[in-house]
């Protein structure tokens, strides 16, 4: 039973990987950007979601619901701002915006708010402490099965967005060929900022989840950004489901590595991923990287 | 009526000056045949038509209006639309999407997925393969499809022929024929010099950069043509 226990532990961990894993996933499947402020923009939806909840006085969930749009819009102006202009450098020049971007956010975060730990876990009552004992050795969280089951709608919705919609298969086109989606009428920029409107929603989503299960500080940004990667990587490019199934493999690697003792967490998680990089499919990854 | 007017383009691909002083006057319902050898500037003239290569000089005027700077994906809101070399279509997208993705910000106008697989019934049985598994013939249909979705009011075909099996590039020509018989303005790269007179009722001759040669296609033999393809007599017809 302990061994069920944390195969579910790891499951609903890897939810929150998802989560942050799919705005980077999406970046750099639309516009090649590896975007290395992922988890800093997160970070600052998580402060985003508490300075709402703490001035509004209420719920980090309703704090969330204000901090999606201000977020998404964020995204587009950090486009259009920053990362347009950055990408007519070629393709190392994004990567050294984002990296300089990360450094701006962690240490704007520490002057505005200092270096203290916070978490939403308080603020956001009941729900976040609640769980369904099965038995002795198995309790399930309410609130991780809130972040699995928001985790698979957004991926899932996601997916649909690309697929089913116009807006969708018009970032798919671009992804796919940019100069040729310029000549079927399709404004690349426009598109891009979209993208990247998205994943910063996402990314802050995931932040207030993390806050809200956990803790988070403003150096807390580079930690998630490493584990989105590496579930990214793990269920391979260009499939949002896939990187559903990456971030699970993740957080149940990251469980089991703990249960046998609590300093192999990371380490099990980190040889799981290089362990992909190492295998047949992980020197294809670069090949398979665009959205299909 | 002048559709389109172009007066002393210049085009660079870095330190090489592809198009070189081009100035031209297309009519609605013109077809007009560019013909050069490799290297000669088709292929840049047309994309810097289309907005997908940057005018070091010159201007570039659609229906009236200055598009010189104009981005591409403006231009074939105004109605040009590029069939580009080696068909680029999105690998990955089904037929289907490719037409779709291309009608969505579409002028109105007579073409819809409908009439589109109407006029390349070949496509019909394939709309929901994947472009990449399709035949280059089939790929080629699919690009002119997805050019027409838009709406044009002139089409740009680049090397339609280009790389297909000669039975496809029939396929393909008797399809343009049709379309071209209802009224189109085209502007058509060939490298085929026998169907792109046969199609087109104008023919101008770039080499290097520049246009040595224009005329009615009925009026030019195929000898001048080839004259003037290879740089063997100057513009003013001297050896």
């Amino acid at each position: 039973m302990t061994w069920v226990n944390v195969v579910v532990q790891g499951v609903l961990l890897g939810a929150v990987y998802a989560l942050f894993a799919c705005g980077l996933s999406l970046m750099f499947g639309v516009m090649r950007i590896i975007n290395l402020a992922h988890g800093d923009l997160a970070v600052v939806g998580a402060y985003l979601v508490w300075l709402v909840a703490d001035k509004a006085h209420v719920s980090p969930f309703v704090a969330l619901i204000a901090a999606l749009p201000v977020m998404l819009i964020a995204g587009y102006i950090l486009h259009v701002a920053l990362l347009g202009r950055s990408l007519r450098g070629g393709p190392l020049v994004p990567l050294l915006t984002t990296f300089g971007l990360a450094i701006a956010i962690q240490n704007t975060l520490q002057e505005a708010f200092s270096p203290d730990v916070r978490s939403l876990g308080a603020a956001a009552g009941w729900i976040a402490t609640a769980s369904w004992r099965i038995s002795g050795g198995l309790a399930i969280s309410w609130f991780g099965v809130l972040i699995l089951a928001v985790a698979v709608a957004v991926l899932g919705g996601l997916d649909w967005f690309l697929r089913r919609t116009g807006l969708g298969r018009e970032m798919r086109a671009t992804a796919q060929d940019p100069d040729a989606a310029r000549l079927v009428g399709i404004d690349a920029r426009a598109v891009y900022a979209r993208a990247t409107a998205i994943a910063v929603a996402t990314a802050a989503l995931a932040g207030a989840f993390l806050a809200i299960r956990s803790t988070f500080e403003p150096l807390s940004g580079p930690t998630q950004l490493i584990f989105a990667f590496e579930a990214v990587v793990i269920g391979g490019f260009g499939s949002l489901w896939g990187t559903l199934f990456g971030g699970i493999v993740l957080g149940v690697a990251q469980t089991i590595g703990g249960h046998i003792d609590p300093q192999y967490s990371m380490l099990a998680g980190h040889l799981v991923f290089l362990a992909v990089l190492a295998s047949p499919r992980g020197r294809t990854l670069a090949a398979r990287s665009a959205w299909t | 009526m002048t559709l389109l007017a172009v007066e002393g383009l210049d085009a660079h691909h870095g330190l090489l000056h592809a198009v070189r002083g081009v100035s031209l006057a297309i009519a609605e319902g013109d077809k007009l045949a560019l013909v050069g050898a490799n290297g000669a500037g088709k292929t840049t003239l047309l994309r810097t038509l289309a907005g997908a290569h940057p005018a070091s000089a010159g201007v570039v005027r659609f229906d009236g209006a200055d598009i010189t700077v104009l981005p591409a994906h403006r231009r074939v809101a105004l109605g040009i639309a590029l069939v580009p070399e080696g068909r680029r279509l999105f690998p990955d997208m089904t037929v289907l999407e490719n037409l779709l993705v291309a009608g969505r910000r579409a002028r109105p106008g007579p073409w819809t997925v409908d009439t589109v697989l109407d006029a390349f019934p070949l496509l019909r049985p394939l709309r929901d393969r994947r472009a990449a598994a399709l035949s280059g013939g089939e790929q080629q249909a699919t690009a002119i499809g997805r050019a027409l979705m838009t709406n044009p009011r002139l089409l740009l075909l680049d090397e339609v022929s280009l790389g297909l099996a000669p039975r496809a590039v029939d396929t393909v020509y008797e399809s343009l024929a049709r379309l071209i018989a209802t009224g189109a303005t085209v502007i058509l790269v060939e490298q085929d010099l026998g169907r792109g007179l046969a199609i087109a009722d104008r023919v101008v001759c770039l080499l290097e950069g520049r246009i040595v040669l224009e005329g009615a296609a009925a009026e030019l033999t195929r000898e001048r043509v080839t004259e003037a393809y290879f740089g063997l007599r100057g513009p003013g017809g001297q050896p």
